[in-house]
């Protein structure tokens, strides 16, 4: 563990030192495993907000009330300390760069995107890459200065911008950005991944080009 | 056993009935959508399923038809490979023992694939699907299983990580070799044992 911080509450950004390490993809997610001396294991997957050319993996976890691994990150990990990970998983929430791609994520979702544009950037491929981040508050939005530079489109369901009006993520988000994608990216809770692939689907986006990533409870 | 976490004492519940899988945590009563794709929207009364491949007799059951067979039901725990487990869960609706009965798998048959309506696989052992071990159900909780869930039909197999339960079940095509689905190619364990902890390739 080389690093914690806590840009805002409910988020902690951990980096990580690992040892002999797999490059990952963008969009790929490491499994932290916490284990109490009894031999309890706890783990969880944690998507990787580095691109493969940092040295580090960094991990952006959401900080759940009476989460049990979330909240071992956010109140007990140090610098210093040692973490059982493993990874890098997934093969099908990727982004290499090689192709065209529109990621949609909203929350905490953001963050393998924010992995997608920081490698765009290392490989000069930008212009493969458009963002969509939905969002309360500016405030809340994890990465918002990343997002920003990249010239994502920034949405906040709670408060305005100068080029938009508040509300929900609409299809007029989402309109200007689909043409000529070969995959589309959408990421965040069940409920957003619902809302988000409704608005594709009703905007002619191909189904076949969907990737899905959704965590979190349902109910 | 791998050295403690500094600090980490964990959670757990000592309800003797609840027991957990290695790495598992109870979800208690949220029920997660996972998935990859989008989900369809497949009319119930539309609906088939075929069990085809190394059988003696291919055969697609409607809706209706699997209605028709003897209802089964299963009440326990399912797990998720993303570490949560569901206790006392109710799915109803039949035995794929009844359908292999009908269909009569071949002595050279040794695995399924599971096919979604989506085109989205799993493969597992034959093994894994008979013995009373697996169902198609069409009801949950006392409800008809919603779409997002995998309705109308999906597959259950709780006794293995619950991404081998396809939801949207269209067609079980047996092999006499086995054939990495979905996420088996995307870096997930072929058989998916939870008391294994079978959760990646190379588990």
């Amino acid at each position: 563990m080389v690093s914690v911080d806590h840009p805002m509450p409910a988020t902690v950004i951990l980096r990580l030192a690992v040892p002999a390490r797999t490059d990952h993809l963008p969009g790929q997610h490491y499994v932290v495993r916490l284990v109490a001396e009894d031999g309890y294991v706890a783990q969880r997957s944690y998507s990787v907000a580095s691109a493969p050319s940092d040295p580090l993996i960094e991990l952006a976890v959401d900080v759940l009330p009476d989460g049990e691994v979330s909240g071992y990150l956010a109140e007990v990990v140090r610098p210093g300390d040692e973490l059982q990970v493993r990874g890098p998983i997934g093969g099908w929430f990727v982004w290499d760069g090689t192709s065209t791609a529109l990621g949609v994520g909203g929350g905490s979702g953001v963050v393998p995107l924010v992995a997608m544009l920081r490698h765009a950037r290392d490989l000069g491929a930008g212009q493969r890459l458009r963002l969509v981040a939905v969002a309360r508050t500016r405030a809340e939005l994890l990465y918002a200065g990343d997002l920003e530079a990249f010239g994502a489109t920034v949405a906040f369901s709670r408060e305005p911008r100068a080029d938009r009006p508040t509300g929900r993520l609409a299809a007029a988000d989402l309109l200007p950005l689909i043409a000529g994608r070969d995959t589309v990216f959408v990421c965040g809770s069940p409920g957003f991944a619902q809302a988000a692939g409704a608005l594709l689907l009703d905007l002619g986006v191909a189904v076949a080009t969907v990737r899905v990533e959704q965590f979190g409870p349902s109910g | 056993m791998t050295r403690p976490t500094r600090g980490f004492v964990g959670r757990r519940r000592r309800d003797p009935l609840r027991v957990l899988p290695p790495g598992q945590y109870d979800i208690g009563e949220d029920w997660p959508v996972l998935t990859a794709e989008l989900t369809p929207r497949i009319v119930a009364e539309r609906w088939s399923v075929t069990v085809d491949g190394l059988v003696a007799t291919p055969t697609t059951w409607t809706w209706a038809q699997a209605h028709a067979l003897p209802p089964a039901e299963y009440r326990g725990a399912i797990h998720c490979v993303t570490t949560w487990s569901k206790f006392e869960t109710h799915f109803v609706g039949v035995s794929v023992d009844t359908l292999f009965g009908v269909a009569e798998p071949l002595p050279e048959a040794t695995f399924v694939v599971a096919t979604s309506d989506t085109g989205y696989t799993t493969n597992l052992p034959l093994a894994d699907l008979t013995g009373g071990k697996a169902w198609l159900v069409w009801e949950s909780g006392g409800r008809p299983l919603t779409a997002e869930h995998g309705g109308p039909v999906r597959l259950l197999v709780p006794h293995l990580y619950f991404w081998k339960s396809a939801k949207w079940i269209s067609r079980l095509t047996l092999l006499d070799h086995d054939e990495s689905g979905f996420w088996e190619r995307n870096g997930y364990h072929d058989r998916g044992d939870p008391w294994e902890e079978q959760r990646y390739q190379g588990d």
